[in-house]
């Protein structure tokens, strides 16, 4: 279901309007209340009043994750402080954390951006929305809440945790959608089968997974396990949280709000914008957002941009879904992997979870070695030392012609790779250099 | 008759073998024979135990991943060429063994040592034509 059909559908030329107006907005707040914006375009030579095109845009100064940091807690506030209204952050696992500072009107476009989420993953008035992605200074739980409420379904604002709690209201208020992260949505199911729960029997039958890069076999896991449709959300604190983009029913690239969020696609490297259809580096602009709006902030998230139209109606851009993210990507002897490729490949071998851990080493001979801990499924173990080594040469050989690159596998006892209930930590990167 | 043998999955990780034999103590488990395979990864173990049923019960809670499977135990004079005279019989009638381990359980004299079998029907069938005495009760 579209949600807003008038903003979702809106002509092209129509929309690049209404965007570059709100961009000079923006850029004339910016540069008269924050006074790091106005330090940096004064920095480079740019006004607000030399922004003509959306074009224009490429004259502004980035935004980075260091900038954010160097300006907590309040200082890329816009607004005077009593019309904020309510507060997230990131969780600050890799330095100080990330802040989005809300106004009422900022609350409206989240709620409006997660309504259209929702709705595109099928969500409608009649749906017992089961809610486990975290409630608190994460913005995940309150995005999702946010927009399933504002469609009228009802809500069970679980949080993330206490897994047999989950599958025990899942069953009893007969959720028929789930909201948490695709790695999540495994684990529970895992649990599932192991409590003897079949989740077919159940009448979930959709949900809205984000907050980590995940592939396509990972759906067609969740999408068999539950008997659902899988549809892949993204969003982050800085821009505003979940609803950032979505998927559709076609499944076939995540639809950006982009009368709110104006996104391009950058080379990491140097900086200059690259055409549709090429990966890149995203970069997300908040066109209207009132409390901490960002300019060009770079997300290190890779995608690519289709701007052809999609069977659904809609008519905004679609982002693919994502390859990883800048600093997740390993540059292992000179080739660029991520732990998304590995993922994908490990489902295709029959005998294994997609659970896998990848620890990176840097020997005395400075190459670095990669070992992939891969979880042997429990009814693969046949007694017989021929049939494991057997499933770990495939797993090596695999690797080797998907990534180029040569892995040694370690099989490990199932369940015994750590599981996550927010974001799935994946690799261990122990080179020091 | 057939002996049970439960197989346990063990990761290369220190204490994890340790930690087989403590859930098996405290469950009263008696082990009767036991051998290790071992590759550098990983290892599987193999367990002749008194109570088949409560040992899986207690290894699977523990989280251990387990299989069982059928073996012969056949008991050997524990002279010279006892078990050469057991493998030219198997060697004669195309018997493969998978693997082999042998018990210091027995009757005074005697050894018994488990097969593990590629066709275990044939294997127990040509054990009886030939009179050998198959350890039953462990």
């Amino acid at each position: 279901m579209i949600f807003n059909p008038a903003q979702e559908c809106m002509d092209n030329e129509a929309r690049k309007k209404l965007q570059l107006a709100n961009l000079k907005n923006l850029v004339e707040m910016l540069y008269t209340s924050v006074p790091f914006y106005k330090n940096k375009m004064d920095s480079l030579g740019v006004k607000p009043t030399d922004i003509h095109s959306l074009k224009d845009i490429e004259r502004l100064p980035f935004t980075t994750k260091d900038d954010l940091r160097e300006n907590y807690p309040h200082g890329l506030r816009a607004c005077p402080k009593d019309r904020i209204v309510e507060v997230h952050m990131s969780s600050g696992t890799t330095g100080k954390p990330v802040v989005d500072e809300y106004t009422m009107k900022d609350i409206d476009i989240w709620r409006e951006s997660m309504s259209r989420t929702m709705a595109a993953g099928g969500c409608t008035k009649d749906d017992i929305v089961q809610n486990c992605y975290g409630y608190g200074l994460f913005t995940g739980g309150p995005g999702a809440h946010y927009g399933a409420l504002n469609i009228g379904a009802t809500v069970l604002p679980m949080s993330s945790g206490n897994t047999a709690r989950q599958l025990m209201v899942m069953q009893d208020f007969d959720t028929t959608m789930l909201t948490c992260t695709p790695s999540y949505a495994l684990y529970m199911a895992e649990e599932a089968a192991d409590a003897g729960i079949d989740l077919h029997k159940l009448p979930i039958s959709k949900g809205c997974f984000g907050a980590e890069p995940w592939s396509e076999n990972m759906r067609k896991e969740i999408e068999k396990r539950y008997g659902m449709k899988a549809y892949d959300i993204y969003g982050l604190t800085e821009i505003i949280g979940p609803g950032v983009s979505f998927e559709c029913e076609a499944q076939d690239g995540l639809h950006v709000n982009e009368d709110f969020f104006y996104p391009e696609i950058i080379d990491p490297q140097t900086g200059k914008v690259l055409p549709d259809g090429e990966k890149g580096e995203l970069v997300f602009t908040t066109l209207t957002k009132e409390g901490t709006p960002l300019l060009r902030y770079r997300t290190r998230d890779i995608t690519f941009f289709q701007r052809e139209s999609c069977s659904c109606g809609r008519t905004t851009v679609r982002m693919h879904r994502l390859f990883g993210r800048t600093d997740d990507m390993l540059i292992i002897r000179g080739v660029n992997v991520f732990p998304s490729q590995i993922e994908q490949a490990l489902i295709e071998i029959e005998g294994t979870e997609p659970q896998y851990l990848i620890i990176v080493n840097r020997g005395e001979s400075h190459l670095d070695d990669v070992e992939l801990q891969v979880e042997v499924k429990k009814e693969f173990f046949t007694d017989e030392t021929r049939g494991l080594e057997a499933l770990r040469a495939k797993i090596e050989g695999v690797m080797k012609s998907k990534l180029q690159i040569g892995v040694k596998v370690k099989l490990v006892e199932p369940k015994t790779i750590e599981r996550s209930i927010g974001k799935a930590k994946r690799v261990i990167d122990n080179r020091k250099i | 008759m057939e002996i049970k043998q439960i197989s346990v999955f063990l990761e290369n990780k220190a204490g994890r073998l340790g930690e087989v034999t403590k859930t098996l103590a405290d469950a009263g488990i008696n082990i009767r024979a036991i051998s290790l395979a071992d590759t550098a990864d990983f290892g599987i173990l193999r367990l002749i135990v008194n109570k088949n049923d409560e040992a899986v019960k207690a290894l699977n809670a523990a989280g251990f991943t387990t299989r069982i499977l059928e073996v012969v135990a056949v008991e050997v004079e524990d002279s010279p060429g006892s078990l050469a005279r057991v493998m030219e019989l198997f060697q004669k009638s195309k018997v493969n063994i998978e693997y082999l381990y042998a018990s210091l359980e027995g009757k005074a004299g005697k050894a018994v040592v488990i097969f593990k079998l590629e066709d275990h029907a044939k294997g127990l069938e040509l054990i009886k034509q030939n009179g050998l005495s198959m350890a039953e009760a462990f």
